[in-house]
């Protein structure tokens, strides 16, 4: 692989850029794997960049159904922020921001991680007493947020009309170093990584069978063809239930559309990623200057990737409240991402039913600031067998025993 | 936006006027069951790719629970039917047929 640099960029201007390469290669599907990871989003090619970075594992395929970063991946809201409630939560996402702040170092890919602030605002007293819990757990679980005053927000961000009438703002909860990524760019780069290993990444093509016996994986049928492997990941977000279909078992989760927008792009008036939990609606600003906007999920199962009408009118107008000078601003575009949503709003990590068949699932609508993370304990997971630290806490029997991961903070709107 | 017709009143409402309740037909486990069925029950959802059977409730109108047959990808409905019955109607599951010959979803087919 060639490395990107300041002097590559110099060295292709003086030969008409007729030198770069294909970021990754497109390769047929061989017979057999070591390893298959069923889905090229974030969280699938991240677990295959870390199979072979920390456990030597390359003999991998990557296979999508579409395009790689297409499914959530390349639709989310791109909020990258670590301050859960639970101790669990906060080790695995406060891991997978971390491995953000270096993450174009590591990739030698631009995927523009800008630490520029999260608030999540408080706008009841119940809220306030919330957060403030929220930043003591942090406190103790060594992650950096702090419970900040109305006065501090309207600093930090100038145009939240703070004293509105049906919800002033009474404080926030404040990461310093949340803030947001270039959702592609973070699949691209591990795909070129992954690639670069000597991986196979396979588009286009669809796992529509798996193969077991004896209680173990041999192998999944795909639109090209069957493939085989020694293990198998189902890394497939909102289309997890079909996949355990497809593998003969039950999960503990539903799809639901969540939908985002984005507007015009006007000149900067934000620098801080700012969520409105009460009241539904949250917005940053993106580099191009577009409001990037994100709003509610449906009530009701569904794979349409669209998401229903209402929530547009509910997410607009709760933002508008909060940020008066919007009012007038044109949407430009909308979409809908098909997401995983489990009982307790925490993902699922862990061992299936079939021996050699490892799931990450279940992200539901927060799960882009918890790639790297993610793909790091679903690694191991897969390398050793056994879950590792991170992801001891994520396994499905949780629902078994009783063992929930309460992540209210994870649920409806907050990403 | 999605339609249903709420088998009390008749009324044809806008999904803004009703509430999604999840999963239809759920058997009911409680104290004393075993471990499996009380999470089965619980937590263990369908989430078809396809015909699926749902609760609302007509929230904002008569108020009544009701039963609903419905394509998760395409959200064609294929009938409302009243809340107190263990399976749907026999000409719904005529009309889930034509659509997906085949079909099966827990115990009905
Ligand atoms: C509108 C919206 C806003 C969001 N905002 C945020 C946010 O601000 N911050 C945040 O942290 N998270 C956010 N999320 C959630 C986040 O996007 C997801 O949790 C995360 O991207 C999940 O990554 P993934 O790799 O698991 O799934 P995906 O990126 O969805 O990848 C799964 C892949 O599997 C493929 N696949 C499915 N079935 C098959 C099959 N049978 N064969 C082969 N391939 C298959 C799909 O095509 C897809 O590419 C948001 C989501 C949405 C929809």
């Amino acid at each position: 692989m060639r490395r990107y640099s300041a002097f590559a960029i110099a060295r292709e201007a003086a030969r008409y850029h007729t030198g770069w390469e294909r970021a990754w290669a497109s390769p047929e599907p061989k017979k057999k794997y070591d390893v298959i990871i069923v889905g090229a989003g974030g969280h699938g090619l991240a677990t295959a960049f870390y199979l072979g970075k920390n456990f030597g594992i390359t003999n991998v395929a990557i296979i999508e159904k579409g395009w790689l970063g297409g499914g959530n991946t390349g639709r989310n809201t791109t909020i990258i922020r670590s301050n859960y409630l639970q101790d669990s939560s906060a080790a695995i996402y406060e891991k997978a921001r971390s491995l953000y702040e270096t993450m174009s170092q590591d990739l030698n890919y631009n995927v523009m991680f800008s630490p520029r602030g999260v608030m999540m605002l408080a706008q009841t007293e119940h809220e306030v007493r919330g957060y403030q819990r929220t930043a003591h757990a942090n406190a103790l679980q060594g992650v950096k947020t702090e419970f900040i005053g109305p006065e501090r927000v309207k600093e930090l961000c100038p145009i939240i009309c703070i004293d509105g009438p049906r919800y002033p703002v009474l404080g926030a909860l404040w990461q310093e170093r949340g803030g947001t990524g270039r959702h592609d760019a973070v699949a691209w780069g591990y795909a070129r990584a992954c690639s670069d290993m000597g991986m196979d990444i396979i588009q286009k093509c669809e796992v529509v069978g798996v193969r077991s016996s004896g209680g173990k994986v041999v192998g999944v049928d795909t639109t090209k063809g069957p493939i085989d492997c020694d293990k198998l990941g189902l890394v497939v977000a909102g289309n997890s239930g079909a996949l355990a279909n497809m593998a003969g078992f039950r999960l503990p989760m539903e799809s639901v559309a969540l939908q985002a927008l984005v507007s015009e792009p006007i000149k900067p008036c934000m620098d801080v990623v700012v969520m409105a939990n009460t009241v539904h609606g949250y917005m940053s600003q993106s580099d191009k200057g577009e409001m990037v906007i994100g709003g509610g999920t449906d009530g009701f199962n569904n794979y349409t990737q669209r998401g229903s009408f209402h929530h547009i009118e509910e997410t607009v107008r709760a933002l508008v409240e909060t940020f008066p000078i919007i009012s007038r601003l044109k949407m430009l575009r909308q979409w809908g991402g098909i997401v995983d949503v489990t009982g307790d709003r925490s993902p699922v990590i862990g061992k299936t039913p079939l021996g050699n068949c490892f799931i990450n699932a279940g992200w539901g609508t927060g799960g882009f600031k918890a790639i790297p993370g993610g793909g790091w304990a679903t690694a191991e997971l897969i390398a050793k067998g056994e879950p590792g630290p991170l992801a001891a806490e994520f396994g499905m029997e949780r629902f078994i025993e009783g063992r929930f991961i309460d992540e209210s903070v994870a649920a409806g709107v907050a990403h | 936006m999605l339609t249903l017709q709420c088998p009390y009143c008749g009324v044809w409402a806008e999904e803004t006027e009703l509430h999604a309740e999840g999963e239809a037909h759920l058997k009911r486990f409680g104290p004393g069951s075993d471990d499996a069925d009380f999470e089965s029950y619980l937590f263990m959802r369908e989430n078809p790719k396809g015909v699926h059977f749902e609760r609302w409730r007509h929230s904002h109108g008569c108020g009544k629970f009701f039963h609903a047959a419905r394509c998760t990808m395409t959200l064609k409905v294929f009938g409302t039917y009243p809340a107190q019955t263990l399976e749907p109607p026999q000409d719904i599951k005529d009309r889930i047929s034509e659509t997906y010959p085949g079909w099966t979803w827990r115990n009905f087919k």
